[in-house]
């Protein structure tokens, strides 16, 4: 029998040490049975199921997809990417929540945030840049969508969930613009709040129940704070779920043309 | 034994007196061994309904003669013993073919592997998206104006650019026509109905160009609006040229500044 290289010895005694790792109690517990983290990938179709089968986009990504559906032309991932900024704006939005206080100090917090804090100003720009990057991809998801002809049966219920998702974007905007409490702030969200007062016959009450009062303060400030960090993420997140549910019930990517 | 609660013995009883047209209390006696059970002298009536299958189907249960059994069992013995198989206690109403709820497609569609062919492109484009951010983020700083102060109006004073073109419209119409009955009939109400307005089964561009023309029209309209209400819009709301009177925007300053 050949004598084995002293490198040759700790390259088997490493393939060895990885193999029982792999197929050891802990990663048995952790990955599902098939994942490639236990078996190792070698790239085959079964394996290529394997991957997202035991993997938790199981959720959102079926094993195949329409060969038209992945031309980078054809969606120019615009569903993903609003999504996509949307987890973005979460990370970057609960790191600015430990630096905020939404009351009279919002203004000093936010000058904190820019002067003193390491990357506070770059995190509050990827969060501002970030919003009106999203409200963009968005709108530009429902034109793809539209130009498609995506909305048409068995779609048009996701046609609506997903004009909602837009409003609950353009929501989730507007009452982020208040809460640096500077002047661009506060009167931009005055002049929109202004246009909610303008309703027929509940116009006073809108206003007053948008702003807690009747101009904006710092009331309105606590008011859009909550509805920015908590009541709206978990409301659009609701309606997410449903949408990319229906994306896949309703048979997956429309078309081709 | 376990007791059998009273109102089910009643239901049972009377389900039972109905079908062999006997009084409950006669069933209920039956039932718990106080009396003779009826069912062997209903035996032959079955007889009968067999002579007859028609009639059975319709009769929902064979009402009961209390002369005929004795003598037909006497006539006819050994048929007796079959009676019970053919005793009929349900109608046929109709026939319900197994069908899935929801219906398979057959036709063969061209499929890729989600992985690599869409999952790969798909994280390619969140790490571009994500580096573009960062590099706007970098160069671009947002903007911070002096404290909120409620006493000083600042002119002009301008929403948030996605909200600009409905402020445009704003200066031009009434406050209820253009600023809510507008966003809401146009933007809310017609554009969720919109799939249900558009009955065309057609996707491609050519077969249903008023759709098109439709959604390019507002799309141009929405655009002109935002880009007047953004760069052409300053001081009074009065019309104002961007590269002679300058621009006022402050959510793009330090871009303003930059130049």
């Amino acid at each position: 029998m050949q004598k084995l290289s002293f490198r040759d010895k700790i390259k088997e005694a490493r393939i060895n040490a990885s193999d029982s790792f792999r197929g050891g109690k802990l990663m048995s517990s952790i990955f599902r049975p098939g994942s490639p983290f236990r078996k190792g990938y070698v790239d085959s179709p079964r394996n290529r199921s394997y991957v997202v089968m035991n993997n938790v986009l199981y959720h959102l990504h079926p094993v195949k997809v329409k060969r038209h559906g992945v031309r980078l032309s054809y969606t120019l991932c615009l569903g993903g990417l609003s999504f996509f900024l949307f987890i973005v704006l979460t990370i970057t939005g609960i790191w600015l929540m430990f630096y905020f206080r939404p009351t009279e100090l919002a203004y000093v917090d936010i000058q904190n945030l820019q002067t003193s804090i390491a990357f506070g100003s770059l995190v509050r720009n990827m969060h501002r840049w970030g919003a009106h990057l999203m409200v963009l991809v968005v709108f530009l998801h429902m034109s793809r969508v539209f130009y498609h002809g995506a909305y048409k049966a068995p779609r048009e219920f996701n046609w609506v969930i997903g004009v909602i998702l837009l409003l609950l974007t353009l929501l989730l905007s507007f009452t982020g613009y208040l809460l640096p409490w500077d002047q661009l702030a506060i009167w931009a969200v005055t002049v929109g709040g202004n246009m909610a007062g303008y309703t027929p016959v509940i116009g006073a009450q809108a206003k007053f129940g948008l702003f807690a009062g009747l101009e904006a303060t710092t009331a309105t400030l606590l008011r859009f704070y909550v509805l920015h960090v908590l009541f709206l993420p978990f409301i659009i997140v609701i309606f997410m779920a449903v949408h990319f549910w229906r994306v896949r019930k309703d048979g997956g990517i429309s078309g081709p043309l | 034994m376990v007791d059998i609660p009273e109102h089910l013995l009643i239901r049972s009883a009377e389900a039972r007196a109905k079908a062999l047209g006997i009084t409950v209390e006669q069933a209920l006696a039956e039932m718990k061994g106080e009396a003779e059970p009826t069912v062997i002298s209903k035996e032959p009536d079955v007889q009968v309904i067999d002579e007859t299958p028609a009639p059975v189907a319709e009769t929902p249960a064979p009402v009961a003669e209390t002369p005929a059994p004795a003598t037909t069992k006497k006539d006819t013995p050994e048929e007796v013993e079959f009676a019970p198989e053919v005793k009929v206690t349900q109608r046929l109403l109709t026939v319900v073919k197994a069908k899935p709820i929801q219906k398979p497609v057959s036709e063969p569609v061209d499929k890729v592997n989600t992985w690599p062919h869409l999952m790969l492109p798909e994280f390619v484009s969140l790490m571009a998206m994500t580096a573009f951010l960062i590099l706007l983020s970098a160069i671009l700083q947002a903007p911070l104006l002096e404290e909120a102060n409620p006493n000083v109006t600042p002119n002009p004073a301008k929403a948030p650019w996605y909200f600009l073109g409905l402020q445009e419209l704003l200066s031009y119409w009434d406050p209820q026509i253009a600023g809510v009955m507008i966003p809401l009939l146009l933007g809310v109400v017609l554009w969720m109905a919109f799939p249900y307005i558009d009955r065309n089964p057609e996707t491609h561009p050519s077969k249903r160009k008023f759709a098109i023309m439709f959604y390019t029209f507002f799309l141009a309209g929405a655009g002109i609006l935002t880009i007047i209400g953004v760069l052409f819009r300053g001081p009074g709301w009065n019309w104002t040229y961007p590269w002679i009177d300058g621009i006022w925007f402050d959510d793009l300053l330090d871009w303003i500044h930059f130049e």
